[in-house]
């Protein structure tokens, strides 16, 4: 099942620590993402797959075989660099070509490769083109031509579109889920964006401080976080100070004139945090006034001020009145889109 | 906004560039255009120098194989320290950048020692280590039986050669450098990634595209070294002269200042268009990494 695989991987620069018992398995042709904030070792774990850095501990395996003993130049992935690193001095033809060119690949099907590879990534007809005299986005796919036509075993990816635009990151995102899917390479995505690694990964590994927070879908990570910083990272969330009952039959959690039925195992105070879309404005629940309302097309963002600390709501624009500036209102939700854990 | 303003904003660059204009006239372009005219004067033993326009001075450098053999010997000296600089100081420089920070400062000062010591001390130095029989590089060439008798040193090309490269080595590292700086940090790992050894990163890499740097330090080091005349002085002395060493000659020894003034014009004239030219050349071919 297992197509590359790292086991307690770490590396340490001195005494530093920035990668600590990294484990993971990908699958054959699955989008993987690693998210997380800046300086939180995604880039190093990568490097350590592409063989420019050494593990100082773990083992990393591509279909059952060590790959921490073959050298870089001889593991076959393809790599797209932050700073796309294209050959200035090398036309996009030739930029694509050099990998088959060092695989010896004779000419006229080298021709017909690098043709086909930038026909994939849109940019046919620009074979003679200098990267200097390309726009941003079109190194970015000169750069992701170049890592594909050699077929790699992976595709590692390293915060590809950050040196975009947001319009053209889009576009980009889209693009690249879509040539993904249709060669069905294993890819691996180093980003610090939640929302690209939601909307392109299969499964996203959720990085800080060299440490893995969570691994999951998008949806899991999401909507079941693991820890107070995943919730937090990705995606605004409320969390609310609560606390859990035992005494009451049957146990509940309260926070503030909120209350539900208690999930089973904790017990004491406990953070219970709701993603903003969630929440509804209801006869009951947790009391609190509107302290800015503001409105974004499809939806309505309100900032209140409630009994456990400020809290965020968001609802869809669906017509319906909505409360307004300085108006008292009680937020409440379902059980079950809360998630709860021990600890304030 | 008024007339008025408009004509003082006009002048103000003017105004504010006139005094760096004036000593950039008065220093450099009327000593030349008076080397120039005083080219063309006449010169004799005993009447001096006469205020006339004649070509003796243009006809004897022409003519006389003598002055030929002496070009021809400051360019060959010129152009084989440019070799040998860019021959070591392009690895050297690529070295250097690969190095920890605080080995890096530590060559690089190294690097740049031969500018911060004395031109006869340095001369002197490289003398003594050749110096006949008993210099230490010969002798331990010798020992090694690399070469059979001592190169000689003193009033040899050989020696200027080495000594000139010497000194301009910091002009081609500090060249080759900054066009090293302009490299991508990741370059050399993407051409890694895609199946290159080590040779051939450098070869289809990395070459192309510190060539511009190359080639402008050679300019830089070509013109300094066809123009220098401290080391050749030393070296050379009166026996092995070159463009420089001669023309000081001929205002100093012979005091036929006309011709020295025809040879140091024909220098001039001779660098400028090959510094130009070349200049030229480079960016034309490379455009495509300058950009
Ligand atoms: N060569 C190195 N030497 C020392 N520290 C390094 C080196 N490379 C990265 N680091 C440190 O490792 C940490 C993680 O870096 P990196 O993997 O680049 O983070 P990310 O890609 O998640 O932003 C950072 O704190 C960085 O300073
Ligand atoms: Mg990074």
């Amino acid at each position: 099942m297992a197509y590359l695989e790292l086991e307690g991987v770490a590396k340490q620069f001195g005494a530093q620590t920035v990668v600590d018992d990294f484990s993971l398995s990908v699958g054959k042709g699955e989008f993987i993402s690693f998210l997380g904030p800046s300086g939180c070792g995604k880039t190093t774990t990568l490097q350590m797959i592409a063989g420019f850095l050494d593990p100082t501990r773990g083992a990393i395996r591509l279909e059952g075989k060590d790959l921490t003993a073959i050298h870089p130049a001889k593991r076959g992935l393809g790599i797209v660099f932050q700073s796309y690193a294209l050959f200035p001095h090398m036309t996009a033809a030739e930029n694509v070509a050099f990998g088959l060119e060092m695989r010896n690949v004779p000419r006229a099907e080298r021709a017909e490769r690098v043709r086909d590879a930038l026909a994939m990534v849109g940019l046919a007809g620009y074979e003679d083109r200098h990267p200097r005299r390309m726009s941003g986005g079109q190194q970015q796919r000169v750069a992701l031509a170049r890592a594909l036509v050699i077929k790699p075993s992976v595709l590692l990816l390293d915060e590809p579109l950050s040196n975009l635009d947001a319009k053209l990151r889009e576009g980009m995102q889209i693009e690249l889920r879509q040539i993904q899917r249709t060669i069905g390479t294993t890819t691996i995505l180093v980003t610090h964006d939640q929302n690209e690694a939601m909307s392109l990964s299969d499964r996203i590994v959720v990085m800080s401080q060299g440490k893995i927070e969570q691994i999951g879908t998008p949806q899991e990570t999401y909507e079941k976080p693991a820890s107070a910083f995943v919730s937090q990272f990705l995606g605004k969330t409320n969390d609310f100070a609560a606390t859990i009952d035992r005494a009451a039959t049957p146990a509940r959690v309260i926070a503030g004139s909120w209350s539900a039925p208690a999930p089973v195992g904790l017990s004491g105070p406990v953070t219970v945090s709701i993603r903003p879309e969630r929440i509804g404005f209801g006869d009951a629940g947790l009391n609190a006034t509107i302290v800015t309302r503001i409105f974004q097309g499809n939806h309505w963002l309100f900032q209140c001020d409630s009994e456990c600390g400020p809290a965020i709501v968001i609802r869809q624009n669906d017509g319906e009145r909505q409360p307004a500036e300085g108006e008292a209102v009680h937020l409440a939700w379902r059980p079950e889109d809360m998630s709860v854990r021990g600890g304030v | 906004m008024s007339m008025a303003a408009d004509e003082r904003n006009a002048r103000a660059p003017w105004a504010l560039t006139a005094p760096a204009l004036m000593l950039f006239v008065g220093v450099l372009l009327i000593p030349l255009a008076m080397t120039v005219m005083l080219s063309f004067h006449d010169w004799g033993q005993y009447k001096g120098i006469e205020p006339v326009f004649i070509l003796k001075n243009w006809h004897e450098i022409a003519t006389d194989p003598y002055y030929a053999e002496m070009f021809w010997r400051t360019f060959r000296i010129a152009i084989l320290t440019t070799l040998l600089t860019a021959l070591l100081g392009a690895p050297e420089a690529y070295i250097l950048n690969r190095m920890d920070g605080r080995w890096k400062s530590f060559f690089l000062l190294v690097i740049l020692g031969p500018l911060l010591i004395s031109v006869v001390a340095r001369t002197l130095g490289w003398a003594l280590l050749f110096g006949g029989n008993n210099g230490l590089v010969n002798k331990l060439l010798m020992s090694a039986g690399v070469i059979r008798s001592p190169i000689p040193f003193m009033f040899t090309e050989t020696g200027m050669v080495i000594a000139l490269a010497h000194v301009m080595m910091p002009f081609m590292v500090l060249s080759v450098w900054a066009a090293l700086q302009r490299l991508d940090p990741q370059i050399e790992n993407a051409a890694m990634s895609l199946g290159a050894g080590p040779v051939t990163i450098i070869r289809r890499i990395i070459m192309p595209q510190i060539m511009p740097g190359v080639l402008s330090g050679a300019i830089i080091v070509f013109s300094l070294s066809a123009s220098a005349f401290a080391t050749p002085a030393i070296i050379g002395g009166r026996r092995l002269k070159v463009a420089a060493t001669l023309a000081y000659d001929e205002f100093l020894n012979t005091l036929n200042w006309p011709l020295g003034a025809a040879v140091a014009t024909l220098l001039l004239v001779a660098l400028v268009l090959i510094v130009v030219g070349s200049n030229a050349l480079i960016e034309r071919r490379y455009a495509e990494v300058f950009r």
